[in-house]
């Protein structure tokens, strides 16, 4: 029998800190679905997913139940859309509005993948795609939409970036009412992966099997109560302390997917070793940071112990599970973290320190409110900047901006539930449009070509 | 297959004799127990063999909160095999 401490350590980590399954998706190839007329696509596509994720969420239910454990979000990921709507441009709308009732009737928390790989050029047919993407957020519930802009092969297609930042304006416009709220389920990308299971990025990308399960882990909370019992400890301790504080979150969520994997027939895909926050006291990324010694995240020395907690995670949790993929690491989603909200309320935490998180940690300038008014040139010069770091730091970056029509800086908005609240944001104000106009692609970075 | 139930609540008479009833009563096998107070909390662990048991995992976790609501402790029935998972590397 496991010995006594170890069982009240695991229901203790559950009951008081947090630690859950933040998902289990179903990643869905739709290329079997493609037929002579949109229309039929769509119906295949619904049925497909209706098949295939049938028992995706009461799986899901009954193994929380069984082990113990919350299971946050059940999801699917699909093939990207572009890929489908290739003969059918001005009929996306069609495939989304199928792909938004699949969710609905399989009872999914979201289904991601109204998707295009843009990275290196366009077609037509894409640029019709990345067009339709304002109405469709604005007119489905569950469906998120992503945009690979660059690859540290291909460089970063600016014509993209540039194009992004009005497609991102126009949906916060359509979505005004929620406070932009369509903004939160569209993330631009640098270097995207295809077997991310979080939302709003994920998609099943083509190199992957017919049905997939990935899972991403969580537990900002478990980590931070770990090194709440270690005031003294110096920074190699405390690296220790995070990497065997992974490995057991990361167990759970191997034991979880290969489980879910198995009662679903579906493949084995990959554990996401994420550290999830949620807008809940002590599920906070921003107060594991701080506990480290930092007054308040976003003061000096907050690139350094976010470095120190994205690589213990990662170390930690690689030899606990068989397949590690997604994004993996330190998410800093600013309105689903109550101590990166306060900062950002208070004024520590800027937009420039969050970019320079990015460069150590796992994804990007992830759920930041910015001013309505924001010009989408800068917009686009966001997401250039973070294109950037991920090109030439090899890693993925990503950009979930949402400028909240007729609100600025000192205001707040509210999107509920684990995306949570947002300050708004100061951008900086000198345009960056005549740098946007430019379009083109930034070439890839000499260490890019590695044949 | 084999569970693991935690009970969590302040001390009383009778804890153990209610839940040793409700499993038997399930034709569950204790294997294993142990009782201490930690933190002046009442604190018991049991392995439980549940390959008799007339009741699916689920059922036995549901049934097994409604007593503990009953008596005014937290009961936890969880598989194995998340502890296994958490703690032993050679799973």
């Amino acid at each position: 029998m496991i010995n006594n401490q170890n069982i009240l350590e695991t229901v203790h980590m559950v009951q008081k800190e947090h630690l859950d399954v933040r998902t289990i998706t179903m990643g869905i190839s739709l290329l079997p679905c493609i037929r002579a007329t949109a229309e039929a696509t769509a119906d295949a596509i619904y049925d497909k997913v209706c098949r295939d994720a049938e028992h995706l969420v009461k799986t899901g239910n009954a193994l929380a139940v069984e082990y113990g454990i919350p299971i946050v979000n059940k999801r699917v990921s699909v093939t990207p859309v572009s890929l489908l709507t290739a003969s059918f441009s001005g009929k996306e709308p069609l495939l989304a509005a199928a792909l938004d009732r699949a969710a609905k009737t399989v009872g999914v928390d979201f289904l991601g993948g109204y998707s295009a790989l843009v990275h290196k050029g366009m077609t037509d047919s894409e640029r019709s795609f990345l067009n339709s993407i304002p109405e469709v957020l604005a007119s489905t519930d569950l469906l998120c939409a992503s945009v690979g802009v660059g690859t540290t092969r291909s460089g970063i297609n600016m014509d993209a970036v540039r194009d992004l930042g009005n497609i991102i304006l126009r949906t916060a416009a359509l979505t005004a009412d929620k406070g932009g709220f369509g903004c939160a389920k569209l993330v631009a990308f640098c270097n995207a992966v295809e077997d991310n299971p979080f939302m709003a990025g994920a998609f099943h990308g083509i190199g992957e099997a017919d049905r997939v399960i990935n899972v991403g882990v969580s537990g900002p909370g478990v980590v931070f109560h770990a090194l709440q019992n270690a005031e003294d400890a110096d920074l190699t301790e405390v690296a220790e302390i995070i990497k065997r504080t992974a490995f057991k979150i990361t167990r759970v969520g191997q034991l979880i997917a290969a489980e879910a994997a198995s009662r679903l027939h579906a493949n084995p895909g990959i554990v996401d070793l994420s550290l999830a926050p949620t807008p809940a006291v002590g599920d906070s990324v921003a107060r594991i940071l701080e506990t480290m010694g930092l007054t308040q995240v976003g003061t000096h020395g907050t690139t350094a112990c976010l470095a120190l907690l994205n690589d213990a995670v990662k170390k930690g949790g690689m030899m606990a599970c068989s397949a590690v993929g997604g994004l993996s690491g330190a998410f800093i989603p600013v309105s689903e973290d109550e101590g990166m909200i306060a900062s950002a309320a208070s004024g520590t935490l800027c937009l420039d320190k969050l970019e320079a998180m990015t460069a150590v940690c796992s994804v990007g300038i992830d759920m930041v409110a910015v001013p309505g008014d924001t010009p989408a040139s800068t917009i686009s010069a966001i997401i250039a900047d973070e294109a950037a770091i991920g090109m030439v730091n090899n890693k993925t970056t990503a950009v979930r901006v949402i400028p909240v029509p007729g609100k600025t800086v000192g205001d707040e908005v509210e999107f509920g539930g684990l995306l949570g609240k947002a300050p708004i944001m100061a951008v900086h104000t000198p345009s960056s449009e005549k740098f946007i106009l430019r379009g083109g692609r930034i070439p890839a970075p000499i260490h890019g070509n590695k044949n | 297959m084999k569970a693991i139930l935690t009970v969590i609540g302040k001390d009383k008479p009778g804890i153990i004799a209610k839940v040793s009833t409700f499993l038997a009563d399930r034709g569950c096998n204790i294997e294993d127990i142990s009782q201490t107070i930690l933190q002046g909390q009442f604190t018991m662990i049991m392995l439980i063999d549940l390959s008799r048991c007339g009741e699916t995992l689920a059922e036995l976790v549901g049934d097994a909160k409604t007593l503990g609501d009953e008596i005014g402790v937290s009961i936890y029935l969880q598989h194995e095999d998340i502890f296994n998972a958490m703690h032993d590397v050679d799973l």
